[in-house]
């Protein structure tokens, strides 16, 4: 089982026009390369272990023969043939013979439609539902994803999600087993299931940003790197299925955020509201990519959790945010998704929008559930609101529960600051 | 005759073990098995960390990686069914009413045709 390396450790030597070349071609064509491998070979580790095959053999050949007008087509056709090699040699695999004849005729057959737009589409497009499977577990989904579509390698998946190299190493290998052995198709599903499956894959691709976004502490580079995976993730999507609002709502969403990423925090590392941040930091292009692909999703008339979202970040990011129609986006996503979070979500905006009356009204039922009773993020709002009202005990109450649930140094110190401020 | 099921247990660290040593008492009680026409069927599962587990216990169907492994349930059934992908068998798994009240754990069976 080969441990990957980045293109930039192999490569490390060569002239610099073939140097390039591959690292270039391992950027940009590998998961295409890795994609249709695993169609024609019906297996994840062996495409794997062919595609870094071929790579190796482009390090050798391009610097010599010089660099292939394609370079997809030349890594499928040498990775396809490396695989060849590999199952003559593995005695192993069970339906070896059958799988052999049928490289051997796609080898025979295929050069001509080899780099055919549509079919290394539909190959990116089945390696993401696959990688996404439900039946997987959601760090083995994330893992997988990241190192086949994201081409990301074992040890940056394992510095990025804070677990060693071999724990990571051990998840992809075992998530590869279970695609093997238990039969995980490589397709995209069928119309009815897939609604479904396409929301599971937006939900890995969006935890993936989470992670790098919510990264504040000292490994906070290495992670913020997930966040460009994940917008990478997201293009990449957007050009698969281009008719899907929630696609584009997620892609519109993400971008959003990340264009914000140098400002949502301070220098103590504390998470600064959209209202609080310095807007000579925000990332004008960006925003503006942010706000194309959410036009492009509102035009496909059909709302989504992601889209609601996007439309929400949008609104609050004007200088005199508009918070009856941000209290309205709420209330729609509240019936998609009635979690805990948006729900308080939805009171704030609503506090903003009719006066803390009507926001503490939302608030009471859930603080009257037990399950939340140690959610900080609603003591620290109740106590907000409350202040508003003019309730001043009350607020210092709140407050000092929400102090008492901090887990977080920098956010404790400002609870207690507000608290004095009362 | 009445038909039994044999249920075979063991740990997780036997499960992944290598059992060549023992390939003959294995092939040796299934051979006598099937001359005395006491066999219905039999099978070695995939490791348990290829399981899938369904269930609609919540209220929606859930898939969860890995074997069933809360001990409050016990075994009441079994079937053993060819299908293409595992898509299909969680496809037969999902009409099964019992998981609304229960679990069902989806594990592939073993090929042990030889080439």
């Amino acid at each position: 089982m080969g441990t990957s390396r980045s293109a930039q450790s192999w490569t490390c030597g060569l002239s610099d026009s073939a140097s390039d070349a591959v690292v270039r071609a391992f950027r940009d064509e590998r998961a295409a390369v890795l994609a249709t491998l695993i169609r024609h070979v019906g297996d994840f580790q062996l495409a794997e272990d062919a595609v870094q095959d071929a790579y190796a053999a482009a390090i050798r050949s391009w610097p010599r023969d010089g660099v292939p007008a394609n370079p997809g087509a030349w890594l499928t056709v040498t990775a396809r043939r490396r695989a060849i090699d590999r199952l003559r040699r593995d005695r192993s695999v069970a339906d070896r013979a059958e799988r052999l004849a049928e490289l051997v005729r796609l080898d025979q057959q295929e050069h001509r439609t080899i780099s055919e737009e549509s079919s290394i589409v539909d190959d990116r497009l089945r390696l993401i539902f696959t990688c996404c499977h439900p039946a997987l577990d959601v760090s083995a989904r994330v893992a997988l994803t990241l190192r086949a579509l994201g081409g990301l390698t074992t040890g940056e998946i394992a510095h990025a999600f804070l677990v060693s190299e071999p724990t990571m190493g051990k998840r992809i290998v075992r998530a590869k087993q279970k695609i093997a052995a238990a039969h995980i198709p490589y397709k995209v599903p069928r119309d009815e299931e897939l609604p479904e499956r396409l929301r599971g894959v937006l939900r890995v691709v969006y935890l993936i940003f989470n992670e790098g976004y919510s990264a504040t502490g000292g490994e906070r580079l290495v992670r913020e790197g997930l966040c460009e995976e994940a917008v990478r993730l997201g293009l990449l999507l957007r050009q698969l299925m281009p008719d899907d609002a929630e696609v584009w709502g997620l892609l519109a969403l993400m971008l959003l955020h990340d264009a914000r990423r140098a400002a949502r925090v301070d220098e103590q590392g504390r998470y600064l509201a959209i209202a609080e941040q310095d807007r000579s930091r925000w990332d004008r292009a960006r925003i503006l990519e942010g706000l194309r692909a959410l036009e492009r999703s509102v035009r496909l008339r059909h709302p989504g959790e992601y889209q609601l979202q996007a439309a929400i970040t949008a609104l609050q990011m004007d200088e005199e945010p508009d918070w009856r129609q941000i209290a309205d986006f709420y209330s729609a996503l509240v019936k998609l998704t009635p979690t805990a979070v948006v729900k308080l979500n939805r009171a704030v905006a609503v506090g903003f929008a009719d006066g803390p009356r009507a926001g503490l009204d939302l608030l009471a039922p859930l603080l009257r559930d037990p399950v939340l009773a140690r959610y900080q993020p609603l003591y620290a709002a109740h106590a907000e609101l409350l202040k508003r009202a003019g309730d001043r005990h009350g607020a210092a109450r709140a407050y000092q529960t929400a102090i008492q649930l901090s887990a977080n140094v920098v956010e404790r110190v400002e609870l207690e600051r507000r608290l004095r401020d009362l | 005759m009445s038909q039994y099921m044999l249920l075979l247990y063991t740990t997780e660290e036997e499960e992944a073990a290598d059992r060549t040593a023992e390939m003959p008492m294995w092939l040796e009680l299934n051979r006598s098995l099937e001359e005395s026409g006491l066999l219905t069927a039999t099978g070695r599962l995939h490791l348990s960390t290829t399981a899938t587990t369904v269930s609609a216990i919540s209220g929606e169907v859930e898939l969860t990686d890995g074997p069933f492994a809360i001990t409050k349930e016990v075994l009441v059934g079994y079937y053993v069914i060819e299908a293409e992908t595992l898509d299909q068998a969680v496809g037969v798994a999902r009409r099964i009413p019992l998981i609304r009240y229960g679990h069902v754990e989806v594990r592939p069976v073993m090929d042990l045709r030889l080439e």
